[in-house]
């Protein structure tokens, strides 16, 4: 009678395994191995791909298996690249001081390190000063703690506010879009402390690593950010297997019933909504590093919205389905407004993807909306056939 | 028998109209007792202020042997002190299996880590199979309810209130739309369920009322009309005027 839970699971081995060739296969072709066919910046395309994957498979949880239609989850992926890109600014540019520093006569005082480190990166807002929030910026494991529990904090504040009064549907959806703007309108400040509009920076060089090529150092990023999705993907393959799964689906289907049999609804919800946050701030902190930069607007409310089209596009309630979406969007978003695609000609006019690309993925939203509500995932059932 | 809910003297108004009237009702422990009432009489609404879900502008609603008023507490917290409740329309989980719904409604640990490390036991498979056998549903334990007909919805959503082995069971018309086959079941299984535990049945159908066979209480524009045996109660002149004259009986 009981069964183990990759025997009920069968999807979960089944993207464990394409997951694990792709990796293989991507590194195989990459440039550390001298084959080359894959470019060191499209390897970094690729595993930031796989941490938009890890944010949707996030999203899908809270929003298709608990029914809370956040759109404000890249809020927290932001945030957790800010806290890796301030150790990272950090380190390095300590490290720049020191060297240039090393030449002089008398050795220079702590003091005088820390006014030229604040001076180097507070400069273009003009301050020296470090910022509170700077406090753990120089110990990599307390910023990593951060990384974790800033966000963390934030959604659990927040939510518990949100959840205890009972804001549901679309007013909530609503007072997350407030959230991630108010978050994204105040790191716009020169004095937020995280350098306004210039964001944090140069966060592909890893200190310490400085004789380390880019292509293995993508390379290293690309397994990381692999990793972490196979294993965020098993964690909440897990969570909403067994009973977990069957009291947030009952949640979000009928609210009410669940509350009467007895749950305590806004804990679950808490629950849900903080883990999901916990986990797209670790996708944001393995994206940062790959792209280079961070700044306010990668916190902008649209950012969040996008999330959720590719997870409906997707396919929403079932974790690949997340995966796909995301991945398949946003590639083909970045193939469409990088140029790749050949303008179409229509004789009286030519389409210009880079402009037109958003209107072909509203009106595929609202095509998969409301022809498709499986999204592409749905195709799996062709394959599969389900007990009744 | 001891008393285990009361409510004495609770009025609600919607939008200044009073749904529920200085209602005061007792059930006791392991009773049977049928409600009726013509539509609008405040039946559901009663039972949306015992479960938690409506508070009442004034009057007592007290529970159990050491008398706790349900007043303050949460809807969650009222279903784990020991009262399940069946709506009027049927609501089971659609998406999930019989099993499903019934382990999530089966009496265990509530919270949030306690259901994610939550194993399955072969003590609580059993406890599932035998309230699936109650229900006559131990032969669809792996269908998905949303392809139950409407009747064996209805006795899904009984068997999750047993499973729940909550002390006071209240259910909210639990016949309609079923055939009389079903009736006669239905009927079955709520007799059952009150040999151990107190029964509250909400029901327009006098023929299902009678079946009962238990004490009835009449309610009318939020307040208590007229109480006692079926044939004392459809003998009194009011009753028959506010309700069996429109056509009931
Ligand atoms: N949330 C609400 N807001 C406004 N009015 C309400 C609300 N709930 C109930 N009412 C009103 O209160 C009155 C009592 O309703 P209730 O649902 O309790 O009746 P009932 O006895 O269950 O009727 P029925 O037999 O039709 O189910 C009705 O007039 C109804 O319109
Ligand atoms: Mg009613």
């Amino acid at each position: 009678m009981r069964r183990s839970f990759i025997g009920e699971n069968p999807s979960v081995l089944w993207f464990l395994l394409a997951l694990s060739l792709f990796t293989l296969g991507v590194t195989v072709l990459s440039e550390v191995t001298g084959v080359a066919l894959i470019s060191t910046s499209f390897v970094k395309t690729l595993g930031k791909t796989l941490c938009l994957c890890l944010i949707a498979v996030a999203m899908d949880v809270v929003w298709g298996y608990c029914g809370i239609l956040s759109l404000g989850h890249f809020a927290f992926f932001g945030l957790g690249g800010y806290a890796i890109g301030m150790w990272l600014m950090y380190a390095r540019t300590e490290a720049i001081v020191l060297e240039s520093l090393a030449g002089q006569p008398l050795p220079p005082t702590p003091q005088e390190v820390s006014d030229a480190i604040g001076n180097q990166i507070f400069g273009v807002v003009g301050s020296s000063e470090f910022p509170l929030i700077w406090a753990f910026a120089d110990n990599l494991y307390l910023q990593l703690l951060m990384v974790v529990l800033i966000p963390g904090l934030l959604a659990l504040v927040f939510g518990w506010l949100a959840f205890r009064s009972r804001v549901t549907g679309v007013y909530l959806s609503i007072l997350t879009q407030a959230m991630t703007l108010a978050l994204s309108l105040y790191l716009f400040q020169n004095d937020s402390g995280l350098r306004g509009n210039n964001g944090l920076s140069g966060l592909q060089n890893i200190p310490g690593y400085e004789d380390t090529s880019q292509a293995v150092i993508s390379i290293v990023f690309f397994w990381a950010s692999a990793f972490a999705l196979g294993a965020g993907y098993l964690f909440f393959a897990w969570v909403v297997s067994g009973k977990m799964g069957s009291v947030i689906k009952g949640i979000r289907d009928n609210e009410a019933r669940v509350r009467f049999l007895g749950y305590h609804v806004e804990s679950y919800k808490l629950f849900v909504f903080t883990i999901t946050a916990v986990v797209s701030a670790i996708a944001g902190a393995l994206y940062y590093p790959q792209a280079g930069i961070i700044n306010p607007g990668e916190i902008a409310p649209i950012a969040s919205i996008y999330l959720a089209v590719w997870v409906a596009i997707g396919g929403r309630g079932r974790l690949y389905g997340a995966v796909i979406g995301a991945a398949f969007v946003s590639l083909l978003s970045s193939w469409f407004t990088g140029g790749g695609a050949p303008p179409l000609n229509l004789g009286f006019y030519t389409i210009q993807w880079t402009d037109w690309w958003l209107v072909l993925l509203g009106l595929s939203f609202v095509a998969v909306t409301l022809f498709f509500p499986k999204g592409i995932g749905g195709l799996f059932d062709y394959l599969v056939r389900k007990p009744e | 028998m001891s008393t285990l809910l009361e409510v004495s003297g609770v009025s609600v108004s919607f939008d200044g109209f009073r749904a529920i009237n200085n209602l005061s009702i007792q059930f006791a422990e392991a009773e049977l007792r049928a409600i009726i009432g013509p539509n609008g009489a405040g039946k559901t609404t009663f039972m949306d202020i015992v479960t938690g879900k409506t508070k009442p502008d004034e009057g007592r609603v007290t529970w159990g042997e050491r008398n706790v008023s349900l007043l303050g507490m949460s809807e969650s917290q009222i279903a784990n002190e020991g009262i399940g409740r069946k709506f009027q329309k049927p609501t089971v989980f659609e998406d999930q299996t019989v099993r499903q719904n019934l382990a999530m409604a089966l009496k265990n640990p509530r919270g949030p880590f306690a259901v994610l490390t939550h194993k399955k036991t072969k003590r609580n498979a059993e406890r599932i199979e035998a309230t699936a056998d109650q229900i006559g549903l131990l032969d669809s334990l792996m269908r998905v309810a949303g392809n139950l007909s409407h009747g064996q919805k209805q006795w899904l959503e009984i068997g999750m209130l047993l499973a729940q082995e909550p002390r006071l069971l209240l259910v909210d018309e639990p016949a309609a739309g079923m055939t009389s086959e079903e009736r006669e079941k239905t009927t079955d299984i709520l007799r059952e369920a009150a040999q151990t535990r107190a029964v509250v049945v909400v029901e327009h159908d006098m023929e299902f009322v009678r079946r009962l066979d238990c004490k009835v209480t009449v309610l009318h524009e939020g307040s208590v009309l007229a109480e006692g045996s079926l044939d004392h109660v459809t003998a009194n002149q009011r009753v028959i005027d506010v309700y069996l004259g429109r056509g009931h009986a």
